[in-house]
């Protein structure tokens, strides 16, 4: 089943932390491929907490683990992934002449990924 | 841990753009690590804790080591050769090293952009446009009675903004901290910056535009269609109660983050929080400050400034500065396929670029100033270790309400700085471009016009 | 770099040695001004020349936050005014607030090789020197903001006024200033802690204190000190209609002692707070005539654009309702305030046109040009690149005739500029643009040419547009260094900061560090500013003679 949601990139302190420790290091890279989801729209998509999903758009495609939010902290259609790598995947370029892509509020299909 | 240590007091950390100076870091001088920051967030403990000197030559060109020298020379030809170069980063560099940065890009003729595009620069434009009402963070320490975030998540951007500037914090009119201030977040997710909250407005997201415009016109008593409920996903009291608790406060202040700047609205939405914040003026006292920074970002803006009049994506190559965001800036000069060569200093944009971008930067030759091995320097061609700044080198980083602080270095590095890499690059750059540069110029100013004209 | 030069056969204009268009040779070595060269010197042959001391701007703002936050709120003028670069200048954007290369490289285009950045809240004085340091060229400093320093204002309401001295002393060091600056006194309360508002009368007390008490602080200190440049005051109400009354206080509560007053132009108005202003140059400038202790500059309004840049953020919020330009507001925390504003100068406009002849009526009525110095308060009233049309003005009664013509004739019937025929001389300009500014600044080795002083020096084609004579200094040169000759940048050069460092007791800290740590939100150990900012500097010294 697949479904299309907003995906948001964020903050996370665990972000943080890692990037301290090394972009080219593990801890970032496990970080950065985490993908908040609220846990009704997991419930409906059948998902289960580390399952890996596939994050879609015109632009490219990323597969990331899902990681449950609570529906008080993240509402439902509305997913969060922390800054790094994997988001540049589904960024188009075009910045409308701002300089700045779209980089909040993207818009992607969201598919669990059958091993 | 040796016994060799030493103490810094009132050293600064400057991950984030609070750069606090306050730190009390322990060195064990044997091991040239930080060993205790007394006073960091969490944040910045591993910013101190994880700067490690990491093993690499000083400079390599293609995965092979070479001297200092040979790579001063390759990039410096290298840039010179390349018909649109791109300079890129610089956010987390000293101001030393920025102004350094911004004369190599004047004297190669090319372009030069910080992080700011990427984070504030609609923020920047907004500020072009309408102006803006802001502050340094000791008056909302001292007076700020309604404090207000706004798409920004400090609590995991920049934890000690609570603590140190803006909520517990207590200052001159506010004796007992928090308890004196009302505290107000909006953002659509319950984030970690939630618990702080008086009040947690949850808009749909990409609707502040919609929720400003509406405060707007609540503030100046104009009417609001209850349906804004509909578009927003916030009930008209709400609203409401916001106008007025902002109109009735003594000093208000709004930060606000990315959740405003990266999305569809841009600066349209920085543009209109600009505008109800000078509205709001008209009753009461009311700032701004946009929660900025990673390290000296706010820095790049004022160096780009002050040497070329515009605070990021200028371009040289007419031999005077212009500004085009959007034309100028690196996403867009890497993904149209114009940049033929960049320096990126200090920052990795092959991690966070669209892929159109980051597939340009593996066609053109790419020279990397960065203090550990990342995304951008894997893939570039000339790569320069460098010290690490406010760690290993004296040096100015600005605060995200612009005020400069001096850094303390805590121990010494093997490599260089990235002023002392810079400053050569940029003396070879000038003496290889010398005859673009015309010799003399016309110093005669137009009468009532005050331009100038070159000889041409 | 040539060491040695020897202009010859120009005519030399140096107020301070009475010399009035004599002509003489000018030696120069090691970047002074020496009584004679070998002849192996380079010489300048500058007959049908004029030469005077480089200028000296008394009061402009060409570094810093706010001016740094002007530059940056204006794209649009920068585009229209490209700065290109040569082979040894750096390039840049003009207009109304230029980047720092252009500014450095356009007052010396203009003659000028030394100006003084009027406004500088001491937590961002970093940030100045940062940005002087890439102004080149010239030699410059700046005054430090003290008037709305809270912990100053306190001693003051405590009546501690020789530890106030003390603190002020520290203050200077801390921030490598050159002056005092007092802006609005007492204003920044009522403006950033009671919604927006100001304070309106030089003995209205905020808080307990009021702009007089404040006022006669600082000209104690300054006086006990022995400053080489005392007090440099923004008077409250400026802009206001009727303000012109606490021009006047401000001067009686100097007393006998030093004081200068800034931009004083907006400071002469007559007429009723919140209607049409009237001059009353006439007034003020009497009260100068009689008092030697005062100097002022002027802060000619000229027409065209302009960008109101103040830290009397009332009176930016004031203009910014006029015109519902875009609109800056900034806050430092327990020491200033500031608002900017674009704002455009129009001559059919009564009040601008009043604003241009108060300006004029007070350089034609005074005795004394050495009291009354030339500046544009740029880029409040203009931009510098205004001076050498301001000095036609000056000069040309003709001119000035021509240019009265085409403005609002109400507003000109309400000020003596018609009758006025005074026409500047050479000499004259020297004083207003040289010498005046460098005295009153304290500044020995500037405004002149006798042996010692710095080899800053412009020689101009002797012409009898003098707008076009000013414009366009045939040569320039600072410290000896060969900045333009033959109209072209020939050298770069870095120039120097001026500051002063007076004497303070160090117990004064203990006093002062507790307010900072619970107030400030920076550490008081990281406020002070070290030696790496400083790049060429000289101290100049404070005390008698
Ligand atoms: S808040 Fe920011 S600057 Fe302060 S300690 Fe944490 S990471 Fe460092
Ligand atoms: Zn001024």
């Amino acid at each position: 089943m697949s479904e299309k949601m907003i995906l948001i990139p964020v903050r996370t302190t665990e972000q943080g932390t890692a990037l301290n420790k090394g972009k080219l290091q593990e801890a970032y890279m496990l970080e950065t491929s985490m993908v908040d989801v609220n846990t009704d729209d997991m419930e409906r998509l059948g998902l289960q907490e580390g399952d890996k999903v596939r994050l879609s758009n015109e632009v490219g495609e990323v597969i990331v683990t899902c990681r449950g939010k609570k529906p008080d902290d993240l509402p439902q259609g509305l997913l969060a992934i922390p800054y790094g790598p994997p988001t540049t995947h589904l960024m188009d370029s075009e910045t409308y002449g701002s300089g700045m892509p779209v980089s909040k509020h993207m818009e992607v299909v969201i598919e669990k990924v059958i091993v | 841990m040796s016994e060799n240590t030493r103490t810094i007091k009132n050293a600064v950390c400057t991950f984030c753009g609070c750069v606090c100076d306050d730190m009390e870091l322990t060195v064990d001088l044997d091991e040239h690590r930080i060993t205790k920051a007394k006073n960091a967030c969490i944040l910045g403990r591993s910013w101190f804790s994880e700067h490690v000197i990491e093993d690499r030559p000083i400079a390599a060109i293609g995965g092979k080591e070479v001297s200092f020298e040979e790579a001063v020379e390759e990039s410096a030809q290298i840039l010179t050769k390349a018909k649109f170069p791109i300079i890129y980063g610089l956010s987390e560099a000293s101001v030393e090293a920025q102004r350094e940065a911004v004369a190599i890009a004047d004297y190669m003729r090319g372009s030069i952009d910080s992080t700011s595009s990427v984070c504030h620069g609609p923020t920047g434009m907004a500020f072009q446009g309408v102006g803006e009402s802001t502050t340094t963070l000791g008056e909302v320490k001292n007076r700020a009675d309604l404090v207000i975030f706004w798409g920004c998540n400090p609590a995991e951007a920049h934890p000690r903004l609570f603590t140190r500037y803006a909520v517990t914090t207590k200052g001159m009119f506010i004796p007992r901290g928090k308890k004196d201030r009302t505290v107000v977040l909006v953002d659509p997710r319950k984030t970690a910056s939630a618990p702080v909250a008086n009040i947690h407005i949850r808009p749909k997201p990409a609707t502040d535009f919609e929720m400003i415009w509406a405060l707007r016109a609540l503030i100046k008593g104009k009417k609001v269609n209850a349906s804004i409920e509909k578009v927003t996903g916030v009930p008209l009291e709400t609203l409401q109660d916001l106008a007025e608790r902002m109109k009735n406060c003594n000093f208000g202040v709004v930060f606000f983050g990315m959740g405003l700047t990266m999305g569809r609205g841009r600066y349209f939405n920085t543009g209109a929080l600009f505008s109800m914040v000078t509205d709001l003026n008209e009753y009461t006292h009311f700032v701004v400050k946009p929660a900025r920074g990673h390290g000296n970002v706010t820095g790049a803006d004022q160096v780009l400034t002050w040497q070329t009049g515009y605070p990021f994506g200028v371009n040289f190559n007419l031999g005077y500065p212009r500004f085009n965001p959007g034309e100028f800036t690196a996403v867009d000069n890497l993904a149209r396929d114009g940049a033929d060569a960049a320096m990126f200093i200090a920052s990795d944009p092959a991690s966070n670029f669209p892929k159109a971008a980051v597939e340009q930067m593996k066609r053109i030759p790419v020279i990397s100033l960065d203090t550990r091995r990342s995304v951008t320097s894997e893939l570039a061609y000339v790569v320069f270790s460098t010290s690490a700044w406010g760690l290993n080198e004296h040096g100015t980083a600005y605060r995200m309400d612009d005020i400069p602080i001096t850094l303390r270095p805590a121990f010494e590095s093997p490599y260089p700085s990235d002023v002392v890499i810079l400053s050569a690059i940029k003396n070879r750059v000038f003496e290889l471009n010398i005859d673009k540069r015309s010799i003399g110029m016309s110093a005669r100013s137009d009468i009532g016009k005050a331009t100038l004209h070159a000889s041409m | 770099m040539v060491s040695a030069t020897r202009i010859v056969n120009g005519k030399v204009y140096d107020p301070i040695n009475n010399i009035d268009g004599v002509i003489r040779d000018i030696c120069i070595e090691d970047g002074r001004i020496v009584e004679s060269v070998p002849d192996s010197a380079t010489r300048i042959e500058a007959q049908g020349m004029v030469i005077m001391p480089g200028g000296v701007d008394i009061h402009c703002h060409i570094a810093g936050p706010k001016v740094n936050a002007g530059r940056k709120l204006m794209p649009e003028d920068h585009r229209k005014d490209p700065y290109p670069g040569t082979a040894v200048t750096r390039s840049g954007s003009g207009g109304i607030v230029p980047s720092t290369f252009t500014t450095g490289y356009r007052y010396a285009t203009m003659g000028y090789t030394t100006a003084m950045e009027a406004a500088v809240p001491p937590l961002s004085a970093r940030h100045t020197l940062e940005e002087l340091h890439d102004t080149p060229v010239i030699d410059k400093g700046f005054y430090v903001l003290l008037a709305n320093n809270i912990f100053l204002q306190n001693l003051i309401k405590e009546g501690r006024q020789e530890e106030f001295q003390q603190a002020v002393a520290w203050w200077m060091n801390a921030t490598r200033a050159y002056t005092p600056k007092l802006v609005n006194p007492g204003g920044d309360e009522p403006w950033k802690g009671k919604r927006n508002t100001n304070v309106h009368d030089i003995d209205e007390k905020v808080d307990g204190i009021s702009p007089r008490q404040i006022i006669e602080a600082f000209v104690i200190a300054a006086d006990k000190m022995n400053l080489p440049h005392p007090a440099h005051i923004h008077c409250n109400n400026l802009g206001h209609s009727g303000n012109y009354r606490t021009t006047l206080e401000t001067m009686r509560t100097a007393g006998d002692k030093r004081l200068h007053i800034a931009h004083i132009q907006f400071n002469c108005y007559g007429g009723e707070v919140g209607k049409q202003p009237a001059s009353k140059a006439a007034e003020i400038i009497e009260y100068i005539n009689q008092h030697p202790n005062i100097t002022c500059d002027v802060g000619q309004v000229m027409f065209g654009n302009a960008l109101s840049m103040t830290a009397d953020a009332p009176l930016a919020y004031m203009l910014r309702g006029i015109n519902k330009n875009k609109w800056v507001n900034a806050d430092t925390e327990c020491e200033s305030g500031c608002g900017i504003v674009p704002f455009t100068y129009q001559g059919h406009v009564y009040t601008h046109t009043l604003q241009w002849a108060i300006g004029l009526e007070l350089f034609l009525l005074t005795e004394n040009p050495w009291q009354v110095i030339l500046s544009t308060d740029h880029p409040n009233g203009g931009s510098f690149m205004n001076y050498p049309k301001l000095i036609r003005l000056l000069m040309d009664r003709g001119f000035r005739r021509q240019e009265i013509a085409r403005v609002n004739q109400k507003a000109i019937a309400k000020t003596m500029i018609s009758d006025l025929d005074r026409e500047y001389s050479l000499y004259e300009i020297a004083i207003i643009t040289r010498a005046g500014p460098a005295r009153a600044l304290g500044l020995k080795n500037k405004g002149h040419l006798g042996p010692g002083a710095d080899a800053d020096i412009t020689i101009h084609d002797e012409m009898e547009d003098k707008e076009m004579m000013f414009n366009a200094p045939r040569y320039v040169l600072k410290s000896g260094v060969h900045i333009i000759a033959d109209h072209e940048f020939r050298e770069d050069h870095t120039g120097r900061l001026l500051h002063i460092t007076p004497e303070y007791d160090q117990k004064i800290e203990e006093v002062i560090q507790p307010f900072f740590e619970s107030y400030y939100s920076v550490q008081f150990e990281n406020y002070p500013i070290d030696k790496s900012y400083m790049h060429d500097n000289e101290v100049i010294s404070t005390g008698s003679t």
